[in-house]
């Protein structure tokens, strides 16, 4: 008989043994997480954990963690390699074929290049930052969740380095991200935000990062780039973008789990959760600014205005949220009617601001053309003609006269969010300019907004230790006294700042864009 | 094609990222494995000194004291970013699972025989435990660590031996017929049986070990250069041939990683020592001190898995071990006893 002796032995072995049983999935994950842990004996746990109590949160009870996805590996490296298999080969022929060359035109690289300069790092500090997490944490499930997450952020970071690469060939502004990133005056926005998080304890930054971040403003600031992409024929993006989204669902369902259990574990732990909450809806908020323009300005198709998708994603969708977390007495994040009364004006201040300052930006500004004024002024009714259509129209007609502005001076910057101080009152003149202070050790230190300031007074000795570029350029920190110094300092080269109209990028896009007609210059 | 005579006047500006053109001398077109390492971690100009350090900066070199010019000289020889890392193990583990299918069907670990159960139940199953800690050490030195390079690594690894210790669960429910009780038992025994107690407290003190370089090299050079030849793939020489062929096939994954994986410890230890004497003669010192600890950790498990073999079994691992490392640069002063320590019965 050619029969395998295993065969026998299993009919043998039939009365000894009872046939495989079904575990439970929870069952079977706490197999594969939790139970792999143990209190240790010949070390201390508060020696092997040092860093889970200074921040006063209170854990009775690890195993109330509940990871909702129960994926363990040997799922994670099959679903993850497929995707990756599919997302290459689109990667792949988007190169080929130069697909580069379909999006609306070279204004929409800029949108590209604010996503590179500013978000692509903080995919890469959110790797290291659950890494940490994924450390420290004492509970296992807790700390495979941020394992999972480590390892995905590094995923993003790394695959839009791989779609953008292209883009580098072709175009300004994308060569040197990472680089810039720790120099240039506008990514200490995004870099102080995520080092203000990592520089916290575990739970603070989980709960900056999975729940303010990931949970309360992801569709407001991942998705407007991944829209933006697809309405304007990125299609490279577009692909990454979808490609992140079951990884970004998992990470927002950890962001509410994870404040879920805090506010479970212990009543103690209710103010310490608000306050970060508060603190973390704020600096998120303006980081947006940044997203603001670049939905209202810098997409040549527009997917939906600012003012639009606040009122969606976090007056409407988030007022469900924080609805739902009524029960656990957490409030509404403070000031966030600040944030609405200034949907109206976030995005013309902003993008104003940069027009003002494009020659030491890696990225180019300009002044909407007609229809996208119009655009705007349907989509800003109370704001846009009142207030910043006179502004854009006087710019855009010294430009004309070959007088085009660039602001000779830097600006003050808000210490805490370390955006120029630019952000006006709206509730009663808009046209003034919002400054607030605070004295510690005899120093004075401005803020755009009160939530700039509460933040700050909270925890003072740690936002006077910010790196603010403009202190730090007139420090004579930056490579020199002159403007081109800095600039040069940051590697920022020539063609990558200024006005659209006289860049490369534009000539560059003509003539390659003409190419099809045979006209190759 | 057409498109290619549409686009054949359309020459690049640029062929690479300037950081990329800088370190490898010129524009020249980056793999995907540099453009997806180097200079990706921040270097200077941070904001806040950690509260859980403020003697740091976020992310800073002396948290080990392993001193390099250029911490991207950690290659990986595998050239693994996310999508390879993630490619290559989905294939391994579509592997490991046919095998674990094919297991459970013959009922190859439920079905051996009662004293090989009891062996891979007592000596393999709490390496589940092993590990854990594995990960939680490797987790360390991404957290703490320097340079994309050699973090990157780190972090593969890291889910690496979350992996791992989950296909030694599976191992404790084939063993069991799907049921807890060796999985409990094996908890019981890495958390009482003596055999393992010297494994766990080298495993605990290595998570209180502050230097994240050395604990690398403790975790995935020494330790893991003990222990997998000997109870992650080497109890085959005392199982019966049944329960011998399912511990091989439930254990090819483990055997496949640790083979690729020991060519990434060995680039990074032979990085690491080339890069000057100081740090030669440091990571000697750690070596030296680590080895023979591990070695007598180890000898109550190998006593009791392979019983008058154990000598030469951890002698052998160790012999490797100096080995290894002799080729990567240091030549160990260790007494030939040191590395095959007697132990007090």
């Amino acid at each position: 008989m050619n029969k395998p002796a295993f065969d026998v032995q299993a009919t043998n072995a039939a009365s000894r043994k009872a046939a495989p049983r079904k575990l439970s999935l929870k069952e079977r994950y706490n197999l594969m997480t939790g139970d792999l842990g143990w209190e240790t004996t010949y070390q201390p746990m508060d020696k092997v954990f040092p860093y889970d109590q200074f921040e006063g949160i209170k854990i009775h009870n690890w195993e109330g963690w509940q990871d909702p996805f129960r994926l363990t590996m040997d799922a994670y490296w099959k679903f993850q390699g497929e995707k990756e298999r599919k997302l290459y080969a689109i990667i792949d022929a988007f190169q080929q074929n130069n697909a580069q060359f379909n999006v609306t035109d070279a204004r929409y690289i800029n949108a590209l290049k604010l996503f590179f300069q500013g978000v692509s790092p903080l995919e890469y500090a959110a790797s290291r930052g659950y890494a940490l997490a994924g450390r420290n944490l004492r509970g296992v499930g807790a700390r495979v969740a941020c394992q999972m997450q480590a390892i995905d952020e590094l995923r993003h970071a790394q695959t839009q380095i791989h779609t953008i690469s292209h883009y580098n060939k072709f175009f300004s502004g994308l060569h040197e991200n990472s680089y810039m990133f720790d120099r240039l005056w506008y990514l200490s926005v995004p870099k102080s935000f995520f080092e203000d998080a990592m520089s916290a304890g575990p739970f603070e930054f989980v709960t900056a990062i999975s729940f303010g971040f990931e949970y309360v403003l992801t569709n407001l600031l991942f998705m407007p780039f991944m829209s933006g992409a697809a309405f304007n024929g990125d299609m490279a993006t577009v692909t990454f973008g979808f490609s992140a989204q079951s990884d970004e669902s998992r990470h927002m369902t950890l962001g509410l789990e994870i404040v879920k259990f805090l506010l479970e574990q212990d009543p103690d732990n209710l103010p310490i959760v608000q306050h970060w909450i508060d603190k973390w809806f704020w600096r998120g908020y303006r980081l947006l600014a940044l997203v603001a323009m670049m939905m209202d300005y810098m997409l040549p198709k527009r997917v939906m205005s600012w003012s639009e998708a606040w009122e969606i994603y976090f007056e409407k969708n988030g007022g469900a949220l924080f609805e739902d977390l009524a029960r656990y007495g957490i409030r509404l994040p403070k000031y966030h009617e600040v944030a609405s009364k200034e949907k109206g004006h976030l995005s013309h201040q902003t993008w104003a601001t940069f027009y003002n300052y494009t020659h030491a930006t890696a990225m180019h500004t300009w002044i909407p053309e007609p229809h996208e004024m119009d655009w705007l002024s349907a989509k800003y009714p109370d704001t846009f003609d009142k207030y910043y259509r006179p502004r854009f129209e006087y710019w855009d007609s010294l430009a004309k006269q070959d007088k085009r502005w660039f602001n000779p001076g830097l600006p003050m910057l808000c210490q805490t969010c370390q955006i120029p101080m630019l952000f006006t009152d709206v509730g009663s003149d808009p046209t003034r300019v919002v400054s607030r202070e605070s004295v510690y050790r005899g120093t004075k230190y401005h803020f755009c907004s009160d939530g700039c300031k509460d933040v700050f007074d909270y925890e003072p000795e740690k936002y006077v230790q910010a790196y603010l570029p403009v202190n730090q350029i007139f420090q004579g920190n930056c490579g020199g006294s002159s403007l081109s110094d800095v600039v040069n300092w940051c590697h920022v080269e020539p063609a990558d700042s200024g006005d659209f109209a006289q860049s490369e990028d534009r000539a560059n896009w003509n003539r390659w864009t003409h190419a099809d007609a045979g006209s190759e210059a | 094609m057409q498109v290619d005579i549409k686009t054949s006047g359309i020459r690049p500006i640029r062929q690479t990222f300037s950081h990329l053109a800088r370190r490898f001398g010129g524009d020249v077109p980056a793999t995907r494995y540099q453009e997806a390492t180097f200079d990706l971690q921040p270097t200077v100009n941070f904001h806040y000194r950690p509260l859980w350090q403020p003697q740091y900066e976020l992310y800073d070199a002396r948290r080990t004291a392993i001193v390099m010019q250029d911490w991207y000289a950690f290659r990986d020889p595998r050239h693994y970013y996310y999508g390879v890392y993630v490619q290559t193990r989905a294939r391994q583990q579509d592997v490991q699972e046919n095998n674990f299918e094919f297991i459970d069907r013959r009922g190859m670990l439920r079905n051996a025989g009662e004293e090989d159960r009891a062996r891979l139940a007592r000596f393999l199953v709490p390496m589940r435990h092993y590990e854990w800690g594995a990960n939680m050490n490797n987790c360390f030195s991404v957290a703490y660590g320097y340079g994309a390079a050699i973090t990157q690594a780190a972090q593969y690894q890291t889910m690496d031996r979350l992996g791992l210790a989950q296909y030694v669960t599976r191992i404790g429910l084939l063993l069991d017929g799907n049921a807890t009780g060796v999985l409990d038992r094996a908890r019981e025994g890495w958390l009482h049986d003596p055999c393992w107690q010297g494994i766990r407290e080298c495993m605990e003190e290595l998570f209180v070990t502050a230097d994240w370089f050395e604990v690398l090299l403790a975790q995935d050079f020494l330790f893991d250069g003990l222990v997998y030849p000997t109870a992650m793939t080497g109890l085959d020489q005392t199982l019966l041939p049944q329960a011998a062929s399912g511990y091989a096939l439930a254990t090819e994954f483990a055997r496949t990683w640790y083979e690729e994986n020991v060519r990434w410890v060995d680039a990074s230890l032979r990085i690491a020592v080339a890069e000057s004497e100081a740090n030669a003669s440091l990571l000697k010192g750690w070596i030296e001190h680590w080895l023979p600890k591990l070695v007598t950790a180890l000898r109550p498990w190998a006593d009791a898995a392979f019983g008058d073999q154990a000598e030469e079994v951890v002698a052998n691992a160790a012999a490797e071990l100096t080995t290894r490392a002799q080729r990567a640069g240091i030549a160990l002063d260790l007494p030939a006893a040191a590395t095959r320590q007697e132990v007090t019965a």
